[in-house]
């Protein structure tokens, strides 16, 4: 298996991006993503916790024998999730309070257990760190991408409450209008973006195709 | 019948579960070992801090929240559970006294409010604690979406006298949010019925014992 770093890279942002093509984790990924700053807080500790236990699954998986191998993932991915949400706590306090009970529930979020058992568990440390990198980033930034959109479409305003992350004085943001279409920021809000970005995707992956096929001909037909 | 799961004893499967959930036990122990200070010290200063914006302009001194007491219900305030008062002082006299009160008919469920009011029955300061008000409606009352909440400063039941603690719409001195009027109107009721209560109580209030706070009321929520 000899895939390239970009190949890799364009997998997990792309072509295979949990969210958007796996469709996992899909209960956080809905709930918190009404501003951009929750949505980055989410997916910065989403992917830690990939991270982490991608490395420890796969530093562990000569020992582990396969039929105990799911409480395991369940007692590591338990775990540092609990430290993950304890580093918030002493960190970032306003960002805790802020995303709330989804800090603790990224003990749910099924893209990291689905990455432990398809990745981790069959692949060396290296090469694993490297996939939760890549899947951890797709997730983070298709919450980042769903919270721009509703915060400027739902609240009218872009970057608001960066402080939770940052620290400093509260902070309304960018404000580009002082009401938006308060649709967005309900939980129906999530379910239609989520459906905007997935339809995006799926054109943009059409137009590509038909370009690969159409311009060599067009190319030809220049030539002469 | 006993089921054959692998060629491995299931013994050892067990000990290989305890020894990862050792290890997984630890790495909590020690990370919560690393944050329990910052964590609890996290806890007061938010408590601190986010009591800090009701006493604007007031000269204090020493920690508001060492002087808290609680006012179990049924009381004259607003809101059906316990009433929490933080005293203030300057010098070790009395200053203001911060009440965090429910305003019981929001539009949807209890508003908690943080209502600061010095000795002279003038407000220093209200904020919205927690709410579950319409988003882009009536969560206007909340200091990052609006300035409403801001219009109360320097009030007092005598300015303006008891038919203008209202909204302008009712008659009132006070300016409305477009599209919420439940919200502002239960506002400004719980606001002059814990100022028309400290006004009686204040000697009372200044003369009760401190309690200790444990930071149960955040946990609470």
């Amino acid at each position: 298996m000899a895939t390239s770093l970009l190949d890799r890279f364009k997998s997990g942002l792309w072509y295979d991006n949990p969210g958007l093509v796996q469709l996992l984790g899909l209960c956080p990924l809905l709930a918190v993503t009404a501003t951009f700053v929750n949505g980055l807080g989410l997916g910065i500790a989403t992917l830690a916790v990939l991270i982490a236990s991608n490395t420890l699954v796969s530093a562990t998986r000569r020992w582990i024998q396969p039929e105990i191998r799911v409480p395991i993932y369940v007692l590591i991915i338990a775990s540092l999730v609990t430290c993950i949400e304890l580093i918030f706590k002493a960190f970032f306090p306003d960002l805790d309070r802020s995303l709330g009970i989804f800090i603790p529930l990224i003990v749910t979020n099924c893209a990291i257990v689905a990455r432990a058992e398809i990745f981790a568990s069959r692949h060396a440390v290296g090469s694993s760190v490297l996939d939760g990198l890549v899947m951890g980033s797709g997730f983070t930034l298709l919450l980042m991408a769903i919270g721009t959109f509703r915060e400027i479409f739902g609240q009218g305003t872009l970057f608001s409450r960066m402080d939770m992350l940052f620290g400093g004085e509260p902070v309304r943001g960018i404000v580009l209008a002082e009401n938006g279409w308060l649709l967005l920021v309900l939980p129906p809000g999530a379910f239609f973006t989520l459906a905007l970005a997935i339809a995006a995707k799926n054109v943009i992956d059409r137009r590509r195709k038909e370009s690969r096929t159409t311009i060599p001909r067009r190319a030809r037909t220049l030539n002469r | 019948m006993v089921v054959k799961l692998a060629d491995r004893p299931i013994w050892k499967s067990g000990v290989t579960l305890a020894i990862i959930a050792g290890v997984c036990t630890s790495l909590v122990a020690f990370t919560w070992q690393l944050t329990a200070d910052r964590i609890a010290s996290n806890k007061r200063e938010w408590l601190e801090r986010s009591l800090q914006p009701a006493l604007a302009g007031l000269f204090f001194d020493g920690s508001v929240t060492e002087s808290m007491i609680t006012i179990a219900p049924p009381h004259e305030l607003p809101g059906s559970e316990a009433a929490i008062i933080y005293r203030v002082y300057a010098s070790e006299e009395p200053v203001a006294a911060l009440f965090v009160v429910s305003a019981r008919d929001g539009y949807a469920g209890p508003i908690r409010l943080l209502i600061g009011i010095t000795m002279d029955g003038i407000i220093s300061g209200v904020r919205v604690l927690e709410h579950k008000e319409t988003p882009g409606l009536g969560d206007r009352i909340e200091t990052t979406k609006s300035d409403w909440v801001l219009q109360f400063d320097g009030h007092s039941l005598k300015d303006p006298e008891a038919a203008g603690w209202a909204i302008r719409s009712d008659r009132g001195q006070f300016d409305q949010l477009s599209g919420a009027s439940v919200t502002p109107r239960s506002v400004i009721k719980a606001i002059k019925q814990t100022l028309t209560w400290f006004e009686a109580n204040s000697v009372a209030v200044f003369a009760a014992p401190a309690e200790v706070e444990d930071g149960t009321e955040e946990d609470n929520k």
